[in-house]
């Protein structure tokens, strides 16, 4: 004879377990499937357009079939790594700043501030960088489209990276004071490496955010027809790209914007399983 | 005064008051910890403690939860104040004021090993061994292996982790673990190491290897060994001091202490009737 309860009672708190479960399954799916969906979407309507043309050529004039994107993917690609440039180093050292020394009024506020600037809409920054860079070199510019997306990239980098630092454990670091190495390297060499996996997330975060904007770059950037690599003309971007193209009246224009879509997301893609292969850990997943 | 470079002079001989403890007294003393007072805010950990810690022998810290063993512990190599934590009084190690001196120096020539074993998460079992000598500034490679196959010798770790140095330190077992975090703490030689429970989170058989390693270990360092564990404070040390409530109640060579103990309080505490 064994301990049970009632059998009617069994069968409703199995069901009950079955169905909990079956909804956080479902809800999974939920997340995954709007990628999926915009990944599919973007290919079939920008399919037409996708060819090496697109990827080599530059933009042809209205009329002219053919022709590509390789102006706005270059640009795309300038600004972004601009823009990691100036914000990977000022978000993880401000990082770093507020978990080992941000307890106090000045922490506090740094803090909150950060907070307050990744909530402001991105368009917003993109008029603080015309009036900050712009405007002074009285031209746009490359230059001034990296600015912005630094902007956009710092608080994220900022929080990330200090949220990771402040989960590894206390121990781990007494264990490197104890050997009497110094505060700053326990930091740099013992915490930072710890904390990686984490941080990383936050800077793919940051650049896919930076990658996909558009309203920044409008102000800043401007975007441009023509090649260029010049940090301090203005250059073409896929998203700006996207912007111009998807609301033109020409059907093979917004087939080639469905094309800069798909290219745009593929990129981030690319980029994501890049750096996770780059910041693996050494040891696999499967202890801590 | 520096540490590091007052090594080359002789120590300064000194009068220390010892009332609460004849019997050490015979044998040199490696630290010894005055009229110290330690806090947590206002919260007073340590009351007044002075104890002294005999070269290269095993003084064992007993006492029931809360005591400030551990407090007392982390005193001697200035980990208290990473905690956030204040003191006043002085320590002395080989005559001169840990205090005084640049808190890195002093922690390595005081190590330490914690309750639970740490190894560095992203490091393999060599990088483990290595790192306060890389850290410290030690490049060459001869150097390093060399100390590195001698510490994880001393800490009884080789034989069972030769085949597998590049490893990570977590792939390890509880005991293991712990034992490279000793090999760890003597890579760097120290002359000192303090121990805050090495053996609690551990099964029988690892702590005996432990316990072992302990003896083996105080021919040549000093060891300061807290534990909740009296039959092993019995067992592995040549003295015991006793800390109830932040004060010291009692020190001796740990026979006496556990034979014939002269307080009340530590002997309710050594027959178990409190704590």
């Amino acid at each position: 004879m064994t301990i049970s309860l009632p059998l009617h009672m069994q069968r409703w708190r199995k069901f009950k377990n079955v169905f909990m479960i079956g909804l956080c399954f479902l809800s999974a799916i939920v997340v995954i499937a709007p990628l999926f969906i915009i990944f599919g979407y973007t290919l079939s309507q920008g399919i037409g357009a996708l060819n090496l043309d697109f990827f080599i050529h530059m933009p042809k004039p209205v009329g002219e079939p053919g022709g590509g994107m390789a102006n706005a993917i270059v640009g795309t690609l300038i600004m972004v790594g601009l823009g990691a440039v100036f914000g990977l180093p000022i978000g993880i050292m401000a990082g770093i700043y507020l978990a080992e020394f941000g307890k106090n009024a000045f922490g506090f506020t740094v803090r909150f501030l950060s907070d307050v600037l990744s909530g402001i809409p991105s368009i917003v920054v993109g008029v603080v960088a015309y009036i900050l860079v712009v405007m002074p070199m009285s031209h746009f510019s490359a230059f001034a489209g990296g600015v912005a997306l630094a902007i956009l990239m710092i608080p994220t980098i900022t929080r990330t990276t200090e949220e990771m630092i402040r989960l590894v454990p206390h121990t781990l670091r007494e264990s490197s004071l104890a050997l009497g190495i110094p505060s700053w390297k326990t930091t740099l060499r013992i915490i930072l490496p710890t904390a990686t996996k984490g941080i990383t997330t936050g800077i793919l975060l940051a650049l896919a955010r930076a990658a996909g904007e558009t309203a920044p770059l409008l102000f800043t950037a401007l975007g441009n027809r023509f090649w260029s690599t010049s940090l301090n003309e203005p250059i073409a971007s896929l998203t700006v790209f996207i912007y111009d193209y998807a609301k033109a009246p020409f059907d093979d224009w917004n087939r080639q914007a469905w094309a800069a879509a798909f290219v745009l997301i593929a990129m981030v893609f690319v980029v994501n399983l890049a750096f996770r292969f780059v910041t693996r850990s050494r040891y696999g997943t499967s202890h801590n | 005064m520096e540490l590091a470079t007052i090594e080359e002079l002789e120590a300064p001989t000194m009068e220390i008051p010892q009332a609460t403890q004849p019997e050490i007294k015979t044998i040199p003393e490696k630290m010894i910890a005055q009229n110290l007072n330690c806090f947590f805010g206002k919260t007073q950990a340590i009351k007044n403690v002075t104890l002294s810690i005999p070269t290269q022998k095993v003084l064992a810290i007993i006492g029931p939860s809360g005591c400030g063993k551990s407090t007392f512990l982390r005193s001697l190599n200035r980990m208290h104040e990473v905690a956030g934590g204040t003191m006043t009084g002085t320590v002395l190690l080989d005559g001169l004021n840990i205090y005084d001196s640049d808190p890195v120096v002093v922690r390595r020539r005081v190590g330490m090993v914690f309750q639970k074993a740490n190894p560095f998460p992203m490091m393999s079992i060599f990088d483990n061994v290595a790192a306060g000598l890389r850290l410290n500034g030690l490049g060459d490679k001869n150097k390093v292996n060399e100390i590195v196959e001698r510490s994880l010798k001393q800490a009884a770790l080789w034989d069972e982790v030769k085949d597998s140095l590049n490893k990570s330190g977590m792939s390890l077992s509880g005991g293991q673990q712990q034992r490279l975090c000793i090999a760890r703490t003597l890579a760097v030689d120290p002359e000192v190491v303090l121990m805050d429970e090495p053996a609690s989170a551990l099964d029988p058989i690892s702590t005996a290897k432990i316990e072992e390693l302990i003896y083996d270990l105080k021919k040549n360092y000093t060891i300061t060994i807290v534990t909740h564990n009296m039959q092993q404070a019995a067992r592995v040390s040549d003295y015991t001091a006793f800390f109830y409530v932040g004060e010291l109640i009692e020190v001796d060579d740990t026979k006496t202490m556990f034979t014939a103990p002269r307080k009340k309080r530590t002997e309710d505490y050594i027959t178990g009737r409190f704590g």
